[in-house]
């Protein structure tokens, strides 16, 4: 799996413009599912029957955050506006990549005080001459440009949200055989918009049980806001988030599986943010939903960090799921 | 064309108040369409037959209804205290003339007189709360024989041609509305839904129940659009600007644009040299946000004219951009249509 990750990680594919993703993971799955479809919005919809049983949608987004050009002045600066949640105080000092391979470097105007810039007060300098010869238009987005690292059993690098949660449903893809289910491994686009592509995924596939598989915070750094999850403690159930209240069949039978099969968990409450759960959960007459987080720390920085055995785990995990999922009968 | 602007712009409509513009709407399209229903909602569906073609649905939706105000109570000197419907700013509220519920009963946002205002209160922002609707009422008995809570309140704003532009309110977006009208005049080789929407200024909510009845294969949004295209000396960027021809949408706040209908779009505008601009990437939201997300996905795209000041009292637009909008759309359905058909990505598995 790691190889798989580091390939996603380093990859290009903000929200609108995910398919150099999809391509990849389209290569990786195609001789271990039944059928797979793209959808008219994107979203990569691979179908395994691994035995009798409910329509299982598990899904991970492909998409990233980024930057957004709105504007190439005539000196050949770029204005940007941020794709998702990207936080100016990670902006400030990064590089960025195009889809093309244009890098970019973050520029700030002089801020008063050390306070932290607004958006507006930065820019993109792909170090163009001009307007006429930047090789960037209106429309274009770049993303943080990280190389991957694995090192101390953890993956580090860029989109571990969710580019972990892809690499651990083609995981599952690759070695599920048997179970009591037909799964429909969906692989969305534009998540970090507002969980876009599982709400018309899901009502196409019409699941009867739905899992998100997306990354969670931690509580495991320096003086940061309490929090249950560690890293390398065991993929996280989620109780409940900002968007969505797991169905309590979905949470419960997670956490017997997990202690049934001694696969480390732990149990998470996440006071922002969400997950394509949420729109699943809403679909036609609504499905009963849950997330399967893997703990990363520094969520959309640049620097993203995960355990590998959460990775794991959450492969174990998934697999009994489908051997015995909940809500039947 | 600019004159069913001229028409439906003074018309009131708040969201959720749309009667009168659908009356008028209908009124002017009757004699052009085969077909026309009003749904649950209250959005208009007009319906032109395929003229020689297939029966593959495109829609085409404008939004019919503005940012206003809402009677929220008749206090007893008789004044109305009132609630802002949609995204209105409350510095555009002050000293306004507006109409009020259905009678088109004229009032006026008072303010207090320079000669008795304080020096410290010029100064400050007025909230909503602080703002009243004055319609001549002596007191609450007199003022509720012509007004109910509930009723919506609007800006009375002639409409007139200043220089070579227009002036009116609701351009955002009785525009789009004016462009759609135009464009249900045309025969096509498919079958177009006009689709005058409600509800767009409160969340994008008409085009939500309409996207999923219609399950077009493509839907065009229109819009009378953010122009911010004053001078300045900053180097910055504009949403549009005002005389630089029809807006293309990449993404808003609401959708990303399938850029394939983008390039359609595009090609045309280069191919029939139809002027064009982009849209400053992630300014405003639209009905595509919600027609794109309806079932499994309807591929959408935005279409706009840029009109400056809108959500306040009086905007202004340029009739060559909205005639380019109806050039762009025009020359393009029939090509977005089959682009779009490429793209669905329906599911035909059975499950």
């Amino acid at each position: 799996m790691e190889d798989l990750i580091k390939r996603l990680s380093e990859a290009y594919g903000p929200s609108g413009a995910e398919e150099g993703i999809r391509e990849m993971i389209q290569g990786e799955i195609e001789d271990c599912v039944d059928e797979m479809r793209v959808d008219t919005m994107g979203n990569l919809i691979a179908r395994k029957k691994v035995g009798e049983g409910p329509r299982v949608m598990i899904a991970a987004h492909m998409d990233e955050i980024g930057l957004i050009v709105t504007h190439v002045d005539e000196k050949g600066f770029l204005r940007v506006a941020p794709v998702g949640g990207v936080h100016p105080l990670y902006v400030s000092a990064c590089t960025f990549v195009f889809q093309d391979g244009v890098v970019a470097t973050a520029g700030v105007e002089p801020v008063k005080d050390g306070k932290i810039p607004s958006m507006d007060k930065m820019y993109l300098d792909v170090g163009a001459p001009n307007k006429k010869e930047c090789p960037v238009s209106v429309g274009d987005v770049a993303v943080y440009q990280v190389p991957f690292q694995s090192q101390c059993g953890r993956w580090i690098g860029k989109s571990m949200d969710d580019r972990i949660g892809c690499a651990i449903l083609v995981q599952l893809l690759k070695e599920i055989s048997s179970g009591a289910s037909e799964l429909f491994a969906v692989f969305t686009v534009q998540e970090e918009l507002g969980c876009r592509g599982a709400v018309t995924s899901a009502f196409g596939v019409d699941p009867q049980i739905a899992l998100a598989v997306d990354v969670t915070r931690t509580g495991d750094v320096p003086e940061c806001q309490p929090m249950e999850v560690s890293l390398g403690k065991g993929p996280a159930v989620k109780v409940k988030d900002s968007g969505m209240i797991a169905h309590p069949e979905v949470r419960k039978r997670l956490v017997e599986l997990a202690e049934e099969k001694q696969i480390p968990y732990q149990l998470e409450v996440l006071t922002a943010g969400a997950t394509d759960a949420m729109s699943m959960q809403l679909t036609k007459e609504g499905v009963p939903a849950g997330c399967l987080s893997i703990p990363s720390r520094y969520v959309h920085q640049p620097g993203q960090i995960v355990d590998a055995s959460d990775s794991r785990n959450a492969v174990e995990l998934l697999k009994a799921f489908l051997e015995k999922p909940p809500c039947q009968g | 064309m600019i004159e069913t602007l001229g028409v439906l712009s003074p018309i009131p409509g708040i969201s959720g108040r749309e009667d009168a513009v659908r009356e008028a709407v209908l009124d002017r399209v009757a004699p052009y369409v085969d077909e026309a229903s009003v749904d649950s909602m209250g959005n208009l569906d007009c319906v032109k037959r395929s003229k020689n073609g297939h029966g593959e649905k495109v829609m085409v939706c404008a939004h019919m209804d503005e940012v206003g105000l809402m009677v929220a109570q008749i206090d007893s000197n008789g004044l109305l205290k009132c609630r802002t419907v949609g995204g209105i700013d409350p510095r555009v509220l002050t000293a306004q003339r507006v109409r009020v519920g259905q009678d088109n009963i004229p009032g006026v946002i008072g303010m207090k007189p320079i000669h008795l205002s304080k020096p410290e209160e010029r100064t400050k922002n007025p909230k909503i709360q602080d703002l009243s609707v004055d319609v001549g009422g002596s007191s609450k008995e007199e003022t509720e024989k012509w007004i109910k809570v509930g009723d919506g309140a609007t800006f009375d704003t002639k409409f007139e041609p200043v220089g070579d532009l227009v002036k009116g309110k609701a351009f955002d977006d009785r525009m789009g509305c004016a462009v759609l009208v135009e464009l249900l005049k045309e025969a096509f080789p498919f079958e177009l839904h006009g689709v005058f929407t409600v509800q767009e200024e409160v969340g994008l909510r008409g085009a939500k129940v309409a996207g999923y009845r219609i399950n077009p294969r493509v839907c065009v949004t229109l819009e009378g659009t953010i122009c911010d295209d004053l001078p300045d000396d900053k180097d910055r960027g504009r949403t549009t600007r005002l005389g630089d021809g029809a807006v293309i949408t990449l993404r808003d706040r609401s959708v990303v644009c399938d850029r394939r209908l983008v390039s359609v779009l595009m090609k045309v505008a280069e191919r029939d040299e139809i002027p064009f601009q982009w849209k400053r990437p992630l300014a405003g939201g639209t009905d595509a946000g919600s027609v794109h997300l309806s079932r499994e996905g309807i591929p959408s795209c935005v279409v706009s004219t840029p009109c400056r000041y809108i959500h306040s009292p009086a905007s202004m637009a340029s009739p060559e951009d909205a005639e380019a909008v109806v050039r762009l759309v025009r020359n393009s359905l029939e090509e977005l249509c089959s682009v779009a058909g490429e793209i669905d990505g329906r599911s035909n598995w059975k499950t």
